[in-house]
């Protein structure tokens, strides 16, 4: 065998071992360079608080022709529906896009060890969705309150259950986003991670819930969307879990998908 | 180095990449040659650990490639698709490439301007157009200034002055002493840069040899002669055992003889010679003809693995 004249030639680029703190700030590197990424933060920032403002002006006056749904304190925090679209979309494509686009090659490349990613990805993608969401999700509360506090007295903070609420709307949606990256690295493609995402969340439980009956309502408490809606109502609904048991839920689901994202990494083609 | 014993991966029925066994050497250009779906780009990938081998093991400087603390600057590889997000500029594109192995910002500008695209480094990649997408990927190769450069088609869009930029950096690579695996259908540039080349046909391995050995060994070379006197000379050279031909610009081609043996043969019988030239094969008929037996022939049926001086048609679907 030839001797390897590599070792001896002066290294001109000094370089550090890939580990996780490395690899994250890669990932951050990532999302904050792409545009997509803050238009969906901030459309579902806007969101939510655009149309907790809504639900606060439609029920400035307490009538008979309102539904209980408009007028407990969790009312103004319906945005989440919309806001579970954009952040869960946020957590495909911040998976997917490296799929589609072909940038998982080069990022595998650069971390061949692969699960690395996967943890760096959930990092920030909880960190920055947290961040933003939590308090998000109280500016909504609060200045709906402050609305209706013109009209009639409404809820507070302090109020209880309702802090829960509030925090949990933005402690479900960040979690709703990871399932959605978890759906994206399982499925890949981006189109069909956005289907498989949203058949996950809005249409299999609709689908158990109101086409097969009570059995199906049984089975559609389960699922993450309903389990997680338990955890953001102050109104305790037929066919629906308790709050803390759907937040475990919620979490056993993240960690079901987790499990399923690292196995498939570590074991299918790139 | 990079060391692929019996490498093998298939796709279901498919068998993409057929027991290859073969080393890159540092130190020389190593060209990978092969017909589209011969495996070239299945074994680049399962070199970068990106797809598992079936079977077979391929490392890299004497170890797999995800076992390296620093893959960045053991390899830098550039892939057929380019692996950069259309949405994301390309300055930071290569700053999340460079923090993984905590490479400082002013290597990432430097690599933006040894390729050219100081520029246009902070548009985004989806505008770029294939050339510069290219560039792209070969600066993300460069960032850790790595041993290996595994480049898949390189050339792939690039203008002259890129082409020739390319050819001179991957000379000067394996000047240093390091280990440069490219692909590429371009055989006149692939003529002109490596030293070295590897030829797989429907994933097997078809030959190992430098290029030099390949080319000479693959084809005939043939004698050209303008003369006033073609057909005199024409009909003295077909008493031979060579083949003459006329070409349409009045010349004779000649195979069978050395162009010392034409010229004895035109002074005895003074003939009077313009011109006499040997035209060696090129690369790309050296190619040709290879790949042709590789195509043509598909009933062999035992599977003994292809040894670099192994001149019989070789590629097997019969299985």
């Amino acid at each position: 065998m030839l001797a390897e004249p590599t070792t001896v030639r002066r290294r001109a680029v000094e370089t550090q071992p890939v580990d996780f703190r490395r690899v994250t700030r890669s990932e951050w590197i990532k999302f904050r360079s792409l545009r997509s990424s803050w238009l969906m933060l901030a459309g579902a920032a806007a969101g939510m608080v655009a149309i907790a403002l809504v639900v606060a002006y439609n029920t400035r006056h307490l009538s008979t022709s309102l539904q209980l749904d408009d007028i407990v304190a969790s009312a103004p925090m319906q945005g989440y529906y919309l806001g579970q679209l954009l952040i869960g979309a946020l957590g495909v494509l911040f998976v997917s896009g490296e799929y589609s686009t072909g940038m998982i090659r080069s990022t595998l490349a650069a971390v061949p060890k692969r699960v690395p990613v996967l943890w760096a990805k959930l990092t920030v993608f909880v960190i920055i969705t947290a961040v933003t969401i939590i308090p998000i999700s109280l500016v909504a509360f609060i200045s709906a309150e402050g609305l209706i506090s013109h009209f009639r007295t409404g809820f507070s903070l302090g109020d209880p259950g309702v802090l829960r609420v509030v925090i949990g709307t933005g402690v479900y949606l960040t979690l709703i986003g990871v399932i959605g990256a978890t759906v994206g690295w399982l499925v890949r493609s981006t189109p069909g991670a956005l289907v498989s995402y949203f058949a996950l969340i809005l249409v299999v439980p609709v689908l158990f819930g109101n086409v097969l009956g009570t059995w199906g309502k049984d089975i559609a408490q389960f699922f993450p969307s309903e389990a997680g809606r338990s955890f953001v109502s102050t109104i305790h609904e037929p066919y629906s879990v308790a709050p803390w048991v759907g937040l475990a839920l919620l979490v056993g689901w993240v960690l079901l998908g987790l499990v399923g994202a690292t196995l498939t990494l570590r074991r299918r083609d790139a | 180095m990079i060391e692929a014993h019996h490498l093998t991966k298939c796709y279901g029925e498919t068998v993409a990449v057929d027991d290859l066994t073969f080393t890159v050497r540092p130190g020389v250009v190593t060209g990978f040659l092969g017909p589209n779906g011969a495996g070239k780009s299945t074994t680049m990938r399962m070199i970068l650990g990106l797809d598992a081998p079936t079977s077979g093991t391929v490392t890299v400087n004497g170890r797999p490639f995800s076992e390296h603390a620093h893959p960045l600057r053991e390899v830098g590889a550039l892939l057929e698709a380019r692996g950069v997000h259309p949405g994301r500029s390309a300055r930071n594109h290569l700053l999340a490439m460079a923090a993984t192995a905590g490479i400082g910002d002013d290597r990432v500008d430097e690599v933006i301007d040894m390729v050219g695209l100081s520029d246009v480094a902070s548009r985004r990649v989806g505008a770029f157009s294939l050339g510069m997408g290219q560039r792209v990927g070969i600066a993300s190769a460069l960032l850790a200034d790595p041993d290996i450069l595994l480049l898949d088609e390189p050339v792939n869009g690039l203008d002259p002055d890129g082409v020739r930029w390319i050819r001179n950096l991957l000379k000067g690579f394996a000047d240093e002493g390091r280990t440069v695996f490219l692909s590429s259908h371009l055989m006149s540039e692939m003529a002109l840069t490596a030293d070295h080349v590897i030829v797989v046909g429907q994933g097997r391995l078809l030959r190992d040899q430098s290029m030099s050995e390949f080319i000479a060994g693959a084809s005939t070379e043939v004698v050209r002669v303008r003369s006033p006197e073609a057909d005199r000379l024409a009909s003295i050279l077909a008493r031979t055992a060579a083949t003459v031909r006329r070409t349409r610009d009045g010349e004779l081609e000649i195979e069978g003889l050395s162009s010392d043996e034409v010229g004895i043969a035109a002074g005895s019988a003074h003939v009077t010679l313009y011109e006499l030239s040997t035209q060696s094969a090129s690369l790309e008929e050296a190619y040709m003809v290879l790949t042709a037996e590789s195509v043509d022939y598909h009933t062999r049926t035992t599977r003994d693995p292809v040894t670099a001086t192994d001149r019989s048609p070789a590629v097997s679907s019969a299985r």
